[in-house]
């Protein structure tokens, strides 16, 4: 009875309501609020992304004129990524990285708080530059000028919001990096951390990296647009192509930050559901890392069409090469972890598997594109399209899906309609297949992207991309109304729902009670 | 009524020509270098099937055998010392096996040298522009789709936005050598039956070089966003023997000789009109609209009185130039008219469109957008007036 009492004060009664929200440091407050963020940014870059397949339907321009179907591509881009991938992984460590850790909480509770209310404000400039005199920034999430210095306040505006977000990333894997190596429980050592950790931990070294570089050039960017700088203007001694060497430099780390994540979900879920250990866990956490290295090397594969010198081309298409090989190691290990194992198809292992194959067209597609000369008949294609969704969207969406239903009976305390869950992978799937495979022929056909209106002989798959769409969105409304019903009740998920489960939020009640180890666990 | 049954003989006429038109490949090479990077593509591909089969299979089969609902119970390995070097060196060296092959064309790529005919290529929002070095013959491609097919007014032809008023000519079985940059944005110049792709970068020269094996047509499009026009800018090649090839350049020159000679001409207010109304829908409207409003916030409407708002620096160099005053687009001089077209209006849209136009062209625009929608000056330009400017003062009026 006192200790009961000596500990409520102790945690001074908190706040109810919004103001529980706007001050709350708790790493699982703050990871709910991450997650229902990139929910909604998800939600909404998607209907974006309707918007867009709407005008593609036929050729010809039906719905909007090219400047808006831009605004609508770019903005498509920038919200995916800002908003709803990173966002998401985010959420995923803020509630994993102590539960696995055995760790009462982030290093940095107040931080952590700050890093997630930054983004709604650098959402808001985003979202509100469509509104601004001229429009939202129409060059792409590329943001290449010169083409971006011709734009109005809005690119202002999607350069401070940049700026926003970079400070939350860093300020987010600062706080992930310390947590991770200050506040492991006696006897996790980094060789024992799951690997949802260790690809976190890798991942937000990538983040401070490369966040810093993303920033400064966009000021760049700003400086030429308003102070006079020809950074980027060939007339004043500047090269608009040293833009796309920084932007790449950032935005190729960009793009395993948002895969590592997700291959540390996978590595969670395929042992659980195959009831078997991962298969070499040590090569699995050197391939990671060597892929984070590799990441920095290989950039300028986004510019082969520029005019590189040979030796150029050359260096970047071994090193693009090359990074196949961990990439590589990464998918045998999860199937040699399914090998000989009990195999069960609830949600999260649906997902998984398929994210495992789907990911891998997208690597092996890369593959044919790190290829120079075919890259030079690809760059810029709709086959690119196709590549970047194989992995961005079968890959870090999915994982993400597969991750929500993995843990939402943890963090809820209830199970997830399993049947309906079922329905959502298999519409999400092959809808997901229907909009996407085509465009590797459209691509190879000969069409650009980034286009508003084509020429008639690819009229039939871009029509199959938008009827599988159409029902991809639709899905995901379905997925909404599964995590819902899923916080409002269901079976009661008890402490493991999941028999193969072997990391240590399983060994806490569901749903978990607020504060979590304030007492370490001992790990044998 | 009548709209409505135009539109639906459109959407008919885009279902029927889409038929049978399933591709699934790249488009059939007609140069050394396409024919290698089409072998390249179908070599890296069957690469990547064979792997994606095998390695699929392996886990198929054991979603399939190693089940819980097939009675399976899970071993408890998790290493593998030599499995895990094979598929680390495997790997490695199929890639080494393409990355050979690749290299040798990247080699034949780069090397520009020796060529038969030099074509300096241009890119600007959104045309390209093709100067024959040496030849003296040098002129712009627009697209010449009508905009009635765009807007699904019309039924849409064969050639649907891969289609221009002036190709580039070149004869076959030579190799071409072609210059890219740009005047203002970022731009590819990609035609896919060439092989070749290169971007037209403001303020550099790349060069890439490509030789046609048989005569024909040979269409591409712009592959670099560069602004609302992007999907809007096609490039067709047109590939003639040899001699055939000579008579055209020939021929080419005369009309060009011819084209000067009617710069010297006066016309009247209709006949500018008349040819500037052209000009302007394949230039001008993609941006300022047919209707002259242009887009709200974006490009300024050319309508005196017509209500623009937008930030100081885009409405501060109209004022400076009399076009703009309290939210209102007016009608500056003719003179401060001619200098943005001749000299563009830098850190904006506005590119010196003049400089790729000839004489009469200017003239005629100008003169066209000074009487039509709801302006009425009377006034004419005429080209004599544009060579002027032309020649005098390359910064023009106001900079």
């Amino acid at each position: 009875m006192t200790t009961t009492a000596t500990l409520d004060t102790h945690a001074h009664a908190r706040p109810r309501g919004i103001r529980r929200w706007l001050t709350t440091t708790n790493h699982k407050d703050i990871g709910t609020l991450y997650l229902c963020f990139s929910f909604a940014m998800f939600l909404f870059a998607g209907s974006l992304a309707m918007l867009i397949r709407a005008e593609l339907f036929q050729p010809g321009l039906q719905f909007f004129q090219p400047n808006v179907f831009n605004q609508l591509t770019t903005m498509h881009g920038l919200i995916m990524i800002f908003g709803a991938i990173m966002p998401a992984f985010v959420g995923f460590a803020n509630w994993q990285i102590p539960l696995m850790i055995g760790a009462p909480d982030m290093a940095f509770p107040r931080l952590n708080n700050w890093s997630f209310w930054l983004l709604p404000m650098a959402f808001l400039l985003l979202i509100g530059s469509l509104f601004a005199p001229g429009g939202a920034v129409a060059g792409g999430w590329t943001m290449y000028p010169p083409l971006y210095i011709q734009g109005g306040p809005g690119y202002d505006m999607n350069i401070f919001a940049i700026h926003i977000m970079g400070i939350s990333s860093i300020i987010g894997s600062i706080n992930i990096i310390t947590t991770v190596f200050n506040m492991r429980a006696p006897g996790m050592t980094l060789m024992k951390m799951p690997m949802f950790v260790w690809t976190w931990l890798i991942t937000a070294f990538l983040l401070v990296a490369v966040m810093p570089v993303l920033a400064s050039t966009v000021t760049m960017l700003l400086t030429d647009r308003h102070f006079g700088t020809h950074f980027f203007d060939a007339a004043g001694g500047g090269d608009p192509v040293m833009f796309q060497h920084l932007f790449w430099f950032f935005g190729h780390p960009e793009v395993y930050i948002m895969i590592l994540p997700a291959f540390g979900i996978l590595s969670t879920i395929i042992p659980t559901f195959s009831r078997k250990p991962l298969f070499a866990y040590h090569s699995m956490v050197y391939a990671t890392i060597a892929i984070a290295v590799l990441a920095f090397t290989v950039w300028a594969h986004h510019m082969f069409t520029v005019g590189m010198p040979i030796a150029g081309q050359l260096f970047f298409m071994y090193a693009t090469m090359l990074i196949a090989v961990p990439t590589g190691v990464k998918v045998f290990s999860w199937i040699a972890t399914m090998w000989r194992g009990s195999i069960t198809f609830e949600t999260p292992m649906l997902f998984s598997v398929a994210v495992v194959c789907l990911f891998t067209i997208g690597g092996l597609s890369g593959l044919v594109l790190a290829v120079v000369p075919v890259d030079i008949q690809l760059q810029d294609t709709y086959y690119v399209v196709a590549h970047f969704h194989y992995v961005l969207f079968s890959g870090a969406a999915m994982s993400i899906m597969a991750g929500a239903y993995y843990w939402l009976p943890k963090w809820t305390g209830h199970m997830y309609d399993e049947k309906l869950g079922q329905w959502h992978f298999w519409l999400t799937t092959i809808a997901f297949n229907v909009t996407f495979f085509p465009m590797h022929f459209t691509g190879l056909a000969g069409m650009p992207r980034r286009i508003p209106d084509y020429a008639l002989q690819f009229a039939d798959f871009n029509m199959i991309s938008s009827i599988g769409s159409f029902v991809l969105g639709a899905s995901q409304i379905l997925f909404l109304y599964i995590v819902i019903k899923c916080i409002r009740g269901g079976a009661p998920a008890g402490a493991r729902p999941w028999e193969g489960a072997e990391t240590l939020e399983w060994s806490l009640p569901s749903p978990l009670p607020y504060h979590t180890f304030e007492v370490p666990p001992v790990i044998k | 009524m009548r709209k409505t049954a135009i539109y639906l003989a459109a959407m008919a006429g885009v279902a029927g020509q889409s038929h049978a038109e399933y591709k699934f490949n790249l488009q059939p090479p007609v140069t050394p270098i396409a024919h290698q990077i089409y072998d390249l593509h179908t070599l890296i591909l069957l690469v990547c099937l064979s792997i994606f089969v095998l390695v699929f299979s392996f886990m198929f089969y054991a979603l399939y055998k190693h089940r819980r609902s097939a009675g399976h119970k899970a071993a408890q390995f998790s290493q593998n010392n030599t499995l895990e070097i094979i598929w680390t060196l495997v790997p490695f060296l199929i890639l080494m096996s393409v990355a050979y092959p690749a290299s040798q064309t990247i080699l034949a790529m780069k090397n520009t040298k020796h060529a038969d005919i030099s074509i300096k290529v241009t890119g600007h929002q959104w045309i390209w522009e093709y100067d024959y070095l040496g030849e003296g013959v040098r002129y712009v491609s627009n697209l010449s789709t009508p905009r009635d097919q765009i807007d699904n007014k019309a039924v849409k032809g064969a050639h649907y936005l891969l289609e221009v008023d002036q190709p580039l000519v070149v004869p076959t079985g030579k190799k071409i050598r072609v210059l890219l940059t740009s005047m203002d944005v970022i731009h590819s110049w990609w035609v896919p039956q060439l092989g070749v792709k290169q971007d037209a970068i403001p303020g550099f020269i790349h060069d890439d070089w490509f030789l046609i094996e048989k005569p024909g047509i040979y269409r591409g499009q712009c592959a670099e966003l560069c602004g609302v026009g992007h999907g809007f800018m096609p490039i067709v090649v047109q590939a003639l023997p040899p001699d055939e090839y000579d008579s055209w350049l020939k021929d080419k020159k005369s009309k060009l000789t011819e084209a000067a000679a009617s710069n010297a001409k006066t016309y009247t207010l209709a006949e500018l009109k008349t040819h500037g109304e052209q000009v302007y829908l394949s230039r001008c409207a993609m941006c300022h609209q047919a209707n002259g409003l242009g887009v709200a916030g974006v490009f300024p409407p050319l309508v005196d009185g017509a209500s623009f708002s937008a930030g100081p620096e885009a409405t501060a160099p109209l004022v400076e130039r009399g076009f703009w005053k309290n939210g209102k687009v007016t009608l500056g001089s003719k003179e401060q008219h001619l200098g943005i077209l001749m000299n563009g209006i830098s850190g904006t849209a506005m590119q010196p469109i003049g400089q790729q136009l000839t004489d009469l062209d200017v003239a005629a625009v100008i003169t066209y957008e000074r009487n039509n929608w709801g302006n009425h000056t009377g006034e004419t330009i005429q080209p004599a007036e544009v060579a002027a400017v032309r020649k005098g003062t390359p910064k023009g009026a106001s900079s």
